[in-house]
């Protein structure tokens, strides 16, 4: 038959890699820009539910999204010396950018995530020109994926004000109850550092006592989550630690509520 | 017009995909802890079936028979790659719980299988119908698992609270099995049972 001769065959197959790159290029870049918008959408979401200035739950339009996002600073800091990283734009940092990520030493890296960028970006929210609440992006690994969330701080750097994933892929009803809001809301009030400074926040199996002096540092693991609880723990401590915010928290408390 | 009409809907009952022909499990479990999911990825596996089905129909007397599995996959592929980008699009949300699965449509062996067993020998129309009846097969599987899964795994029907769980305060305690992917496999039996009941004919011989 003709048309197994080779000549026909390398024709076939050329002329079908272009029909089909031309079709799946054209998709790309005619949806890039509103899966670029997209994506934006749901980190700014994600953020201010975390940070309370949307309800969560409910679906928010795209209006009110920006509209409260206005009274969010994003900054890029420099997470070994906690200052301000000047030279770079908020607007278009990555935080995969692999020119600048470092290894984070095995006995160090409780959130098991091996490298970090040396930058990070905070998020700052203003309430009539203070500072009322810094959202700071953290993630580690839980049982089986890494989970991406933003926790809010209180302008004291040790109260949480919210905290919640906006990406996890543990096991749905059980480590996957980290999207649970009401276990979620048992996280703003409580407190993520001791008189000294030292990180102190514990997620406790069989629940909280209540009126026990180190409730105020304490939340309900997930049932039948210990992984995930632990690595939920794990994050806390390691991002709130000297590797991660630490330094930016400390800078942020003597400059009185600045960066 | 009784053979359009067969192509359409044997793949529902009589010749299942999933339930006789046993293709499709990986997403079958994966994607059905919740109906959501369950019915859009239902939806992107039908289109990807019938698109594909159809334009290898399209091509089959051209596609030279040395190279015709790489030229279905490379077609899958790109259908593929649209769906997943549409979504991205379109139903971000959504796309971002399906996570991986998307991508994998492209070894569904159900498509695969659609465009070397049916498509190379058939014409376009009914190539298109085809898949569109193997994509229903499958969607009817996802369904009814789905349906159960979310059901009594989370109390919930598309995200609406039917059994109130005893950890939001109501009385039902959650099946935590229901939310694990063997609980599918149970599943995906019991239906297998209650259609070969059903048509005996389907009982492989001993």
């Amino acid at each position: 038959m003709a048309k197994d001769t080779a000549g026909r065959t390398l024709l076939i197959a050329f002329l079908l890699c272009v029909v089909c790159s031309v079709l799946v290029s054209a998709a790309a870049v005619m949806m890039k820009p509103r899966q670029v918008m997209n994506r934006e959408m749901d980190i700014k979401k994600n953020l201010l539910r975390a940070a309370g200035l949307i309800p969560a739950g409910e679906t928010a339009g795209h209006a009110e999204i920006e509209a409260a996002y206005a009274k969010v600073e994003p900054v890029v800091i420099e997470l070994a010396t906690g200052r301000r990283a000047e030279n770079i734009d908020p607007e278009t940092f990555d935080p995969d950018d692999p020119a600048n990520l470092v290894p984070i030493p095995s006995g160090k890296d409780l959130a098991r995530i091996r490298v970090r960028s040396k930058y990070a970006k905070v998020y700052l929210v203003r309430d009539g020109g203070r500072v009322s609440q810094v959202v700071l992006p953290v993630r580690g690994k839980g049982l089986y994926s890494t989970l991406y969330g933003f926790l809010a701080l209180a302008a004291d750097t040790r109260t949480v004000t919210g905290f919640a994933f906006y990406s996890q892929g543990e096991t749905p009803g059980l480590g996957g109850e980290v999207d649970n809001p009401r276990w979620k809301a048992q996280w703003p009030g409580k407190t993520v550092y001791d008189d000294n400074w030292r990180v102190n926040i514990e997620l406790v199996k069989g629940g909280v006592r209540p009126g026990s002096p180190e409730a105020g540092h304490q939340v309900d693991a997930l049932s039948g989550a210990s992984m995930t609880s632990r690595g939920v723990q794990n994050l806390l401590i390691y991002w709130l630690g000297e590797d991660g915010y630490g330094p930016f928290l400390k800078h942020f408390r003597e400059e009185g509520g600045a960066v | 017009m009784s053979k359009a009409k067969d192509v359409l809907l044997n793949p529902l009952f009589n010749n299942n995909p999933v339930a006789l022909q046993i293709l499709g499990l990986c997403s079958a479990l994966a994607v059905t802890t919740k109906m959501e999911t369950a019915v859009v990825m239902a939806i992107a596996v039908t289109a990807v079936i019938a698109l594909s089905s159809a334009a290898v129909s399209l091509i089959r007397d051209h596609i030279p028979n040395s190279i015709r599995i790489i030229v279905q996959m490379v077609i899958i592929a790109s259908l593929v790659i649209v769906a997943d980008q549409v979504m991205k699009a379109y139903a971000y949300d959504i796309s971002k719980q399906l996570s991986v699965y998307v991508g994998l449509i492209i070894t569904n062996c159900i498509v695969m299988g659609r465009a070397e067993g049916f498509a190379m020998k058939n014409g376009v129309w009914h190539s298109f119908l085809d898949g569109i009846g193997n994509g229903l097969g499958y969607a009817f599987i996802l369904l009814v698992v789905s349906f159960f899964r979310e059901l009594f795994g989370s109390g919930k029907l598309f995200g609406h609270t039917v059994l109130p769980l005893t950890t939001e305060g109501g009385w039902y305690q959650g099946n935590g099995l229901m939310l694990l992917s063997p609980s599918a496999f149970f599943l995906i039996g019991f239906i297998i049972w209650a259609l070969r009941t059903w048509k005996p004919e389907q009982v492989e011989k001993e």
